[in-house]
């Protein structure tokens, strides 16, 4: 089984109307996640039919049971979040600052505080209209732990995939640099680039890319608005050059990605353009990957 | 006064806004632009200045000193995070999985776990003019952008007077790195499109900063493109749309080469000047 990652480091860069694309063309043969968990859009484009829906725990929460309490103060001394103020006489676990390290259930000398299981989400399975199905989740507000929600959903795609014969899991992966990215690239066959010719696009490509490496995954990609600035779109070229990294396609600025998007569809059910073309040739590109 | 400009939905012009708005602000008064997207920072790639100084940041992990070591294990029960363990007769430490609490080292019985400093990122400090900016970068593979965030805004408390306005460029989506950066802000502007995808994150950001009790206001960028929900959902939900930059290719083009774009196109910088009375009115009537 194939597991095709598609990032962009920047934000905006045309990422999830593209993962769309693709597990659109690919259809009932593909199993597709999304695993920016944190502001998971690709559900807008396909149509979920919610089939499973549960909550995510994950990480701990402390919690001072106020009657056992001492007030000795221990709790806050060892907390290097600052999480346990003194509120109106106690001692008062701020749940936005608190990292589940636990130290200071372990320092109390009453027993006083609890670890707990913290809910952090929900992640679903949906049935697409493309026949298929997708897993996806929703973050809680502030919460902790995405990387390990994005394992969850990944996971769970994968266990479909696999019980379903499908060959290829596609995934929409999180922004940034961080420990989402990092959860969404461990395991995969192959990365999709998406990036646009610009200061910041060309930056935040080459900083992902640097991460992508780490891994040694093989990668491609795709730039997408690229007649905004030849300039730049020909110094991306050189990079992925220089640094062996398959060059998908080049797709022009387009507004009817926007237009799609408003009617819910991805830009290759809108209509029969040339970014349709453009879309189709890439998506067998990748998929023979 | 602190303003955050954040968004939920990336590449919705969080940077745009903020460089431009810190650029015209520095024309009559004193300003500080800080780059909180630690994992990707883009705001310095518009601002040009002279470095005035360059900081490594460090978080503290335990180190293994082996000499006093007894092997009790003690440091792997305690720790959440599997980030140290006893494997054999070693104890090994996985320092991109350490949050830094410290339990593993201070109830070490024999004081054979020390934390030492790991470089994690890199703050810098430019000046140009009435605009001091900063910005950090964290280094690729470190996974946690909170404790870099947290030190970058100590920098910013330490070295200006509370008076003066001080614009944070946050991260995108609505987890912990985005808490962390907005938190300490008076007010936090969301710049958003109008589109579907634009509409689901900005719901999703409306709803952390109300946890958080923000005041809040919307900027719409790209507007002109997509449809009115945006402007629906803030109306009936009783949150000011305070700018709407328009959609214009020409934007983008300035924007891909690195370039302010108000000092190129009218209409932005009216818009600009909008948000910048929407901001003085807060502050007259906060008294920040």
């Amino acid at each position: 089984m194939k597991e095709i990652v598609i990032i962009s480091g920047k934000g905006g860069t045309g990422k999830t109307s593209i993962t769309a694309s693709f597990a659109y063309l690919g259809g009932k043969n593909i199993v597709v996640a999304d695993c920016d968990v944190d502001a998971a859009d690709m559900h807008l484009l396909m149509q979920p039919d919610l089939e499973i829906s549960e909550d995510f725990y994950s990480g701990l929460l402390a919690e001072i049971d106020q009657e056992k309490c001492i007030k000795c103060g221990k709790c806050a001394e060892v907390c290097r979040w600052d999480a346990i103020p003194v509120i109106d006489n106690k001692y008062v676990v701020q749940p936005l600052d608190c990292e589940g390290c636990g130290y200071c259930a372990l320092v109390c000398p009453t027993d006083a505080i609890s670890m707990n299981e913290q809910n952090v989400g929900k992640w679903f399975i949906s049935n697409i209209k493309t026949k298929t199905k997708m897993v996806h989740a929703k973050l809680g507000v502030g919460a902790d732990n995405s990387g390990k929600l994005v394992a969850k959903v990944k996971n769970e795609a994968k266990a479909l995939a696999e019980k379903g014969g499908k060959n290829i899991v596609i995934v929409d992966g999180s922004p940034g640099v961080g420990c989402p990215v990092v959860s969404s690239l461990s395991g995969a066959s192959y990365v999709v680039l998406v990036t646009e010719p610009s200061v910041s696009g060309i930056h935040d490509l080459k900083r992902v890319y640097e991460l992508v490496k780490k891994f040694g995954i093989k990668a491609g990609c795709i730039i997408n608005k690229a007649d905004i600035n030849n300039n730049k779109t020909n110094r991306i070229k050189q990079f992925l050059e220089d640094e062996k990294i398959d060059f998908i396609a080049s797709i022009p600025y387009d507004e009817n990605f926007t237009k799609a998007m408003t009617m819910g569809k991805t830009i290759v059910e809108f209509n029969d353009g040339k970014i349709k073309q453009i879309l189709e040739k890439s998506w067998e590109k990748i998929k023979k990957i | 006064m602190k303003i955050a400009i954040a968004s939920g939905k990336g590449g919705t012009g969080k940077t745009t806004v903020s460089t431009n708005l810190a650029s015209l602000l520095a024309e009559s008064e004193n300003v500080v632009l800080t780059d909180l997207d630690v994992e990707e920072p883009n705001s310095g790639l518009f601002i040009s200045g002279k470095k005035i100084r360059e900081e490594d940041k460090f978080k503290m992990i335990p180190e293994w000193k082996k000499d006093e070591c007894i092997l009790c294990g003690n440091c792997q029960k305690v720790c959440n995070f599997n980030a140290v363990m006893k494997l054999g007769k070693m104890i090994m430490v996985f320092p991109e999985l350490c949050h830094g609490c410290y339990a593993c080292s201070e109830l070490c019985p024999t004081k054979s776990l020390p934390m030492i400093p790991k470089k994690m990122g890199e703050l810098k400090h430019f000046k140009s003019g009435n605009l001091d900016f900063i910005e950090s970068k964290l280094i690729i593979g470190e996974e946690q952008a909170v404790p870099l965030i947290k030190q970058t805004l100590d920098y910013v408390d330490e070295n200006f007077p509370k008076r003066t306005i001080k614009i944070f460029d946050a991260p995108p989506g609505t987890s912990c790195p985005v808490i962390e950066a907005t938190k300490d802000a008076d007010l936090i502007l969301l710049v958003t499109e109008p589109t579907p995808f634009g509409l689901h994150d900005l719901i999703l950001a409306i709803e952390t900063m109300k946890e958080l009790k923000k005041e809040m206001g919307v900027i719409i960028n790209r507007f002109g493109i997509g449809d009115n929900n945006v402007e629906k959902y803030c109306e009936e939900n009783n949150i000011p749309i305070i700018a709407k930059i328009p959609n214009m290719r020409k934007i983008a083009e300035i924007y891909s080469g690195g370039n302010l774009i108000y000092t190129k196109i009218p209409e932005v910088k009216i818009q600009l000047e909008s948000i910048i009375s929407f901001i003085s009115e807060y502050q007259q009537e906060n008294v920040l």
